[in-house]
């Protein structure tokens, strides 16, 4: 059981994206194959580089071990016939094991007797089982395949050559024309093709050939490379796994090397350098504490020969990219942000929607109506007309377009230098915050309003044209935004509530006279779609769905106190001391579902605790209704259980299903609007109570 | 080495590999791959090798010659080997070589790039090499040709000769290239750089560009109807340049540019279909001879 097996697929580089998962799978592949297989292995041990995945298997035995088993025949009434010979049936079940009459032995079983017969399995060889691997490589999926040659095959990238061995000898198979073998190749241009000896020498053979086949070891040399640079150069090279991965990925033997860029560039904003550098080269920037150096750092694919060469080389690319970035940056600066403006008329939006200047002007709109809602300075008015009104004009500025993760980024310097004011050029950046869940929202109450503006115009306009998002289905990222504006209206205290913003907004449109769904149909999708934002928020907050019901029921409402509440509540499911509140909530509820109306005539009251429950509604009412608007939910629930003895006082003492007409339908009125009034904190009927005696 | 020395280097390096050496297209493209040379025999069955210089014209581009890195026409060396060789990577490095590149002393990568033109219903996988970080190659096995499915499987290799020589003659400026003896890139085309981006972003003349569109689409609509395949493809090439200009000159909205995208690309879909029809019809002719010279 110590027997060894290599694969090797090579492959025309491989797209460094795909190497992860291409190593996930062949890993989980290769154990259900042996396992399908009856092969029993110690230790499996995946590679990767970009030309090339392979799998060791450590551990194999010789053969499959055999196999000892019973195999259970007719019944015996069946197996014989009358006469006492065997039937067709046992003969044929006999045939078909391999075995013949003379093995055939009764068992019982459940009281029946059956013919069983012993099989013998005797273990295939391994290698003859080795040479179905080919099924393991071809299962192998890769999000883009390609054909090659006259070839009619999809696989991620060319097989240029197969290594299949058991321990020192080749497993023959063949894919696409390409036939295993012992030969491998060493780096591109390093290395040479080399026979392996054996399975296990596969690692250190490539390593002598300039491949580190290792990708995880490969990604902690280059790590190790890092540090050593900054440790000898005084550089902070910012943590960034995902460029560590990737670069990875694209190298066979990696070699880190830095190279310079003129100190004038820093002039052009940082977040253009570092774009140059990460997205384009693949290098990592270089900082001492935040402020940039000119100075960068690469990896390549090779030694650490001629480096001072390659240095060069990257360099001069660099100073191309970054001379790019400047010449836009510095044309940017002549054309003015009006004359920018003007060319947003001439973006499509979306087809029903208008162009960028159409949208511009919902923003500006929109962003005006929650200014009125809010309270704002005539200042700060100000400013959020002039921001919503320039908000896109980066967006057809050269940087921008291309460098497009730059939107907002570019606006705020650009406006600035255009003189507009620090409110305002703020703004610009901040309206795309936050940038996703739970990163920073907008620091400023511009920016805010701007970016929730922004937002809901993009929302409302989307749903209002169909496109409402489904499953996986979210294009235009309209979840991820409705998040930040709960985000944005819970940290900026924002007194109006998200219900009433949303109405605000579809009202505007309808207004406006946009979109295409039905006026009805986009209220009710826009609210539902918040509502599920609302209760995603609360559920990952490991809020109870039951709870989750109870206070969503009018709607999103004022997130903060919406989330409060639902904390709250899920305190209070498991106090005791909240049984006998929660159950006088209760018999309320169950009977305002009869009221018809809920406007009480005291006149009619005929008992003192009817008179009671009327007076100690109206006196908290008010004050209950002040906490919630502000925020004090803890406050407000308790003011609402000062209603619990009067309603069980008026249920143990009243019938409220009395003969006289009125004073029914009064005492109905009177629970109706107590009912109203408990609505306003939550569904109390929604929660499963779980307090424990 | 100046750039016609590397012109010549690659062109004896790919008429070794069998190539036909052509000469460059006479009708105003934006890439190599829109050759008829290329894009269409590139379809159907046929065994094809090819290399030739293409002038690529990209309006939008154009910096009136004073940009070091960005022109409105620059060059492409463009090479197709249909069906692609197994060792068609080996042979594209041995290219390097030639030109000087010792794979040893620099860092040669082949970095994953997709190529798409939905215009011409094309698409291939593959990647932009990379020397010392400069993409000096695109290199690309065609996979969709005009919407039909490229069998055999085309290999596509697209050198920007400035960018490659602006690194072997180290160069920061496109435009002090050397071309040959003396005569540098600056010589023989700054005044055409400056006098097409004053014509592209200034002087066209944008209802001529609409009406020549239109125009062009018409006659090549017409050809069409005859089965004309190659004088119909002129004037689909003719409507793309026309569409670049336009382009150039910011007169085309998103909406009415994927418009005028999809216009050409039905006229391209159908002119592939069409050339693989004539071809048949021929009997392949290319695909007999390379037989028969098999027996």
């Amino acid at each position: 059981m110590n027997k060894q097996a290599l694969f090797e697929i090579g492959l025309e580089e491989l797209p460094a994206r795909f190497i992860d998962d291409a190593e996930k799978q062949l890993e989980e592949k290769t154990a259900a194959w042996l396992q399908k297989n009856r092969l029993p292995s110690e230790q499996l041990t995946v590679f990767s580089t970009p030309r090339r995945l392979a799998v060791l298997i450590d551990g194999l035995p010789e053969k499959q071990p055999d196999i000892e088993e019973k195999a259970k025949g007719p019944a015996k009434h069946i197996a014989l016939t009358e006469d006492g010979e065997w039937s067709k049936a046992a003969i044929g079940f006999t045939k078909g094991q391999g075995k013949n009459v003379d093995d055939i032995y009764f068992e019982e079983i459940k009281g029946v007797e059956y013919v069983h017969v012993d099989k013998y399995i005797e273990g295939v060889s391994t290698e003859a089982i080795l040479q179905e691997f080919k099924d393991v490589i071809l299962s192998l999926t890769f999000p883009k395949n390609m054909r090659w040659g006259n070839r009619s095959l999809k696989y991620v990238r060319p097989i240029r050559w197969l290594v299949a061995l058991f321990e020192e000898a080749v497993i023959p198979f063949e894919i696409e024309g390409v036939e295993t073998g012992a030969g491998t190749k060493g780096h591109r241009f390093l290395g040479e093709e080399i026979i392996l000896s054996h399975a296990g020498t596969y690692e250190s053979a490539l390593k002598g050939q300039y491949v580190m086949v290792d990708r995880s070891k490969r990604m902690e040399d280059i790590k190790q490379q890092l540090v050593d640079f900054q440790q000898s150069k005084g550089w902070d090279i910012h943590e960034d796994e995902e460029l560590l991965m990737e670069v990875t990925d694209l190298v066979e033997y990696p070699t880190v090397f830095s190279g310079s860029f003129d100190e004038s560039f820093l002039k052009v904003p940082d977040e253009a350098l570092i774009t140059s550098m990460k997205e384009h080269q693949r290098y990592f920037p270089v900082h001492q504490g935040d402020a940039l150096l000119p100075y960068f750092v690469g990896v390549r694919n090779g030694d650490d020969q001629h480096l001072r060469n390659v240095a060069r080389g990257n360099e001069k690319v660099l100073r191309a990219r970054l001379s790019d970035a400047q010449f836009f940056y510095e044309e940017d600066q002549k054309v003015s942000i009006e004359a920018r403006l003007e060319k947003l008329q001439t973006i499509v939006y979306q087809e029903d929607l208008g162009t960028l200047a159409d949208k511009v002007a919902r923003v500006e709109d929109i962003a005006l109506l929650l200014s009125d809602e809010l309270s704002v300075s005539a200042e700060e008015r100000e400013h959020v007309e002039r921001a919503a009104h320039i908000s896109k004009f980066d967006l057809v500025t050269q940087m921008v377009d291309e460098f497009t993760n730059l939107q907002g980024i570019m606006g705020e310097k650009y406006a600035k230098i255009f003189g507009e004011s620090d409110a305002v050029a703020a703004a610009m950046r901040e309206q795309y915050m936050p940038k996703q869940a739970g990163s920073a929202s907008p620091e400023t109450k511009v920016g805010s309003i701007l970016s929730v503006a922004d937002k809901l115009d993009t929302i409302v306009g989307t749903i209002a044209i169909g496109n409402l998002p489904s499953g996986s289905q979210d294009p235009y990222g309209l979840r991820r935004q409705a998040l930040g504006i709960l985000q944005i209206v819970g940290e900026h205290d924002w007194e109006i509530d998200v219900t009433s913003l949303l109405d605000l907004v579809i009202d505007y449109y309808k207004q406006k006279g946009l979109g295409t769904v039905s006026e009805e149909q986009r209220r009710a999708d826009i609210h539902d779609f918040f509502d599920a934002r609302a209760a995603y928020l609360l559920r990952k907050e490991d809020v109870e769905s039951d709870i989750v019901e109870a206070v969503l029921v009018s709607g999103v409402g004022h997130y903060p106190v919406t989330r409060q509440k639902a904390i709250l509540l899920s305190k209070k499911r498991n106090d005791s001391d909240f049984r006998e509140v929660h159950e006088s909530f209760g018999r309320v509820l169950n009977m305002a579902g009869k009221a018809e109306s809920s406007t009480v005539d005291s006149s009619l009251f005929e008992k003192e605790e009817e008179t009671r429950l009327h007076d100690v509604h109206l006196d908290m009412e008010k004050e209950f209704r002040n906490y919630l608007a502000t925020a004090q939910v803890e406050k407000a629930l308790e003011t609402l259980t000062l209603l619990a003895a009067p309603i069980h006082e008026f249920f143990d003492n009243i019938m409220v299903m009395t003969e006289d007409s009125e004073v029914r339908a009064n005492r109905l009125a009177l629970l109706k609007s107590i009912a109203d009034t408990l609505y306003v904190f939550a569904d109390f009927h929604a929660v499963q109570w779980k307090q424990h005696n | 080495m100046d750039i016609q020395t590397m012109i010549l280097t690659l062109q004896k390096h790919w008429s070794d590999q069998g190539c036909i050496l052509m000469q460059a297209y006479d009708t105003e493209k934006g890439a190599g791959t829109m050759s008829p040379m290329t894009l269409l025999r590139s379809l159907g069955p046929e065994p094809w090798n090819v290399a030739y210089v293409e002038p690529s014209r990209r309006p939008a581009d154009g910096r009136y010659g004073e940009n070091p890195n960005r022109l409105y026409q620059h060059h492409q060396f463009q090479v197709i080997m249909k069906p692609s060789p197994d060792n068609i990577q080996e042979i594209y490095l041995e290219s390097l070589k030639a030109l000087g590149i010792d794979p040893k002393q620099h860092d040669i990568r082949f970095v994953e790039d997709n190529w798409e033109n939905p215009t011409l219903g094309a698409a291939g996988l593959g990647w932009e090499v990379w020397l010392d970080g400069m993409e000096i190659t695109q290199f690309t096995y065609f996979q969709q040709i005009g919407g039909l499915e490229a069998k055999p499987v085309s290999a596509e290799i697209t050198y920007g000769i400035e960018r490659l020589a602006s690194y072997i003659q180290d160069k920061e400026n496109v435009f002090d290239l050397e071309w040959t003896n003396g005569v540098t890139v600056g010589d023989i085309f700054s005044q055409p750089e400056y006098e097409h981006s004053v014509y592209t972003f200034e002087e066209s003349d944008e209802q001529m560009l609409f009406d020549l569109f239109t125009t062009y689409e018409k006659e090549a609509e017409k050809l069409m109807e005859k089965d004309l395949v190659f004088p119909a493809y002129d004037y689909v090439l003719k409507c793309s340049h026309t569409f670049n200009l336009l382009d150039a000159k910011g007169v085309i909205s998103v909406t009415e540019r994927t418009g005028y995208i999809g216009r050409v690309r039905k006229l391209a879909r159908k002119i592939a279909k069409t050339y693989v029809e004539k071809r048949e019809e021929l009997g392949f002719p290319m695909l007999e001879e390379e037989e028969s010279s098999h027996e």
